[in-house]
């Protein structure tokens, strides 16, 4: 039986000590470019934070956490009339027809429960209740307590200048499942709702205006 | 089906594919009679054209006859039509604006999702050529699958000769649109760049609105020819300093109008050019515009520069204060086809424009790869390559 004494450690630890400061110097020198962009990170929140606000959408904001949530939002000028893409958007029933990751959308009273596909071949069910309806104008909704993910959101439609149609705003407020890591593995798996919303608002764009989805297929199979 | 696929840098193949469908409203299915190789296509062969991918069907540059259509229609079967390289839904505000190459929803949205981050802006869909524009199956196919196909295809009447007016799809047109930029007023001298179909095509034009003179510039004698033929003055930069020769051949002035129809592949021993190439070899860095550059050094005070020459990435060493002190107006763009097609059908119908004179040869659609490899490699003779499915191999 071999006893290690405090002797012994010291040893142990002597020759790493002596030997070339390699990786540990590597390691520190990281330490210190990270902890100097972290502070310089956190002085250009300070002085932004001392600027006047701009009249930019939030959304557009180089902070993209606000509270626990992650806020995403899209615009598109459709070349309709405001109240004829408002009908559209409220019969739910339609949005799976443009919305890639939506499968499916049932409505009951005033309660909507969406099946939205997810990475690697899960689906997750998101309930929702309508918090706002103003025909031609807004419907906003927010998720149920009993939801599978905590979200909120609204699209908005008002009159395009110059007699363009109607721009169509969508914002979309989550907790990420996971937290940052699920944000990160959906991007990855191209599901993220930024992207969503940015190629979903695109679809919606180009069915409404064009009565079809612009596809490169060359068969139905395909 | 038989088409032309693309399998890497210069290797391109004819492989029996799947034969396209209807597949929305609009769309289309044409059985091709003729279809040619483009400048552009060679951008694609060279691989210097980011987000091609193996297998995809190229060609841009097509006609035939109307064999299948779907509900949202308006071609009949057995129409003969020509079809525009670009596809335009022609209900967005771009194409209200006639401006068809800007169209908001022929691009697919994933596909938008490769462009927008290189051009801000995702443009409309091309026939056959990178993914950046939607990655369709081109024209270089026994039958393509065309969208939109109310909107594009020009119906052309029977008796005249697909020759004729095949190149209504893109280059005619492209060649219309550069001397339109180019803003040519009676008395104006006009240089050009390039003395392939487009460049070729855009001499005609300016002459035909008016130029008093245009000056081409190229190194291929029998593509010099072809210019002279047209009506230009030419310059042989491997035998004269074209700097100094325009200033000369215009009372030293300088054109009022410079038009560029090399792209983004400029050949010549300059420096810059030497530069560029290296750059592109080793994929860094997608544009070579040592003709571009030239231009705009060779350009009036207050004159226009028109840019129908193909550009993808970005540009260096750019003469960006000539630009500026001298207070040049650049214009360029993919081609807004259908702007054109109807204006131009007449004037051929009418004998206006020349429109087969650049045809080199004729090949069978299987010969495809043979028809690349010269267009690339022999530029002095093969001027400009057509092909025809449905003919034997020769």
């Amino acid at each position: 039986m071999t006893y290690r004494t405090f002797e012994d450690d010291h040893r142990r630890r002597q020759p790493r000590r002596a030997g070339p400061p390699g990786g540990a110097g590597l390691a520190i020198g990281l330490g210190l470019v990270l902890l100097g962009g972290l502070a310089a990170q956190q002085y250009a929140t300070r002085q932004q934070d001392r600027r006047p606000a701009d009249s930019a959408p939030g959304r557009t904001a180089r902070q993209n956490r606000f509270g626990g949530y992650a806020v995403t939002g899209r615009s598109v000028t459709i070349d309709r009339p405001r109240q004829e893409i408002y009908e559209f958007w409220r019969e739910f029933r339609n949005l799976a027809h443009f919305m890639e990751n939506v499968e499916s959308v049932h409505a009951a009273d005033d309660i909507s429960i969406w099946t939205i596909s997810a990475p690697l071949g899960y689906a997750v069910e998101v309930k929702t209740r309508i918090v706002s309806d103003r025909p031609g104008e807004e419907i906003a909704w927010r998720s149920t307590d009993d939801s599978q993910i905590d979200t909120e959101g609204k699209v908005m439609f008002r009159d395009a200048p110059g007699g363009r149609g109607t721009v169509v705003e969508a914002v979309v407020a989550y907790r990420p499942p996971m937290g940052e890591l699920g944000r990160i593995a959906a991007k990855l798996f191209q599901t993220e709702p930024a992207i969503q919303a940015r190629r979903d608002l695109k679809r919606l764009k180009m069915l409404l205006e064009t009565g079809e989805i612009a596809t490169n297929a060359n068969r139905n199979d395909a | 089906m038989r088409a032309l696929t693309y399998h890497g840098k210069h290797d391109v193949r004819v492989d029996t594919v799947p034969d396209p469908e209807i597949v929305n409203p609009r769309d289309a299915i044409i059985e091709v009679t003729s279809t040619a190789i483009c400048g552009s296509d060679l951008h694609l062969y060279d691989g210097v054209i980011p987000a091609v991918q193996k297998g995809d069907i190229l060609g841009h540059e097509f006609m035939g006859r109307v064999v299948e259509t779907g509900s949202g229609s308006t071609l009949k079967k057995g129409q003969r039509v020509v079809v525009p390289f670009t596809i335009s839904c022609g209900q967005c505000f771009h194409c209200k604006l006639q401006q068809f190459s800007a169209c908001d929803n022929s691009n697919p949205v994933d596909k938008q999702d490769l462009t927008e981050p290189l051009f801000g802006h995702a443009v409309s869909g091309l026939f056959g050529y990178s993914h950046l524009t939607g990655g369709y199956p081109g024209g270089q196919a026994e039958y393509v699958r065309v969208p939109f196909s109310n909107v594009g295809p020009i119906v052309i009447p029977e008796g005249m000769e697909d020759d004729e007016v095949l190149f209504l799809s893109d280059i005619l047109p492209t060649g219309w649109m550069a001397a339109e930029n180019a803003e040519i007023t009676q008395g104006d001298t006009v240089a050009v760049w390039g003395c392939g179909p487009v460049g070729l095509f855009a001499i005609q034009s300016a002459k035909v609105m008016g130029a008093h003179k245009v000056i081409a510039i190229d190194h291929y004698p029998n593509r010099l020819d072809l210019a002279r033929k047209m009506g230009a003055e030419v310059i042989d930069y491997t035998q004269t300093h074209v700097l100094e020769a325009l200033m000369e051949m215009t009372g030293g002035i300088g054109p009022d109008a410079v038009i560029d129809a090399v792209g983004m592949e400029s050949h010549g021993f300059a420096p810059d050019n030497v530069f560029d190439t290296i750059k592109q070899k080793v994929g860094f860095g997608a544009d070579a515009p040592h003709a571009l550059r030239m231009a705009i050094m060779a350009c009036r005070k207050g004159g226009r520069i028109s840019m129908p020459g193909v550009y993808g990435g970005f540009a260096d060493k750019f003469p960006l204060g000539a630009l500026m002190e001298k207070g040049l107006q650049l214009r360029t763009g993919q081609t807004h086809v259908q702007r054109y097609t109807k204006d131009l059908l007449r004037r051929i119908q009418e004998g206006e424009l020349d429109t087969t004179f650049m045809i080199s040869h004729r090949l069978p659609l299987e010969d495809a790869p043979r028809g690349y490899d010269n267009f690339a490699n022999n530029q002095n003779d093969w001027t400009k390559v057509v092909l025809k499915p449905g003919s034997a191999m020769s």
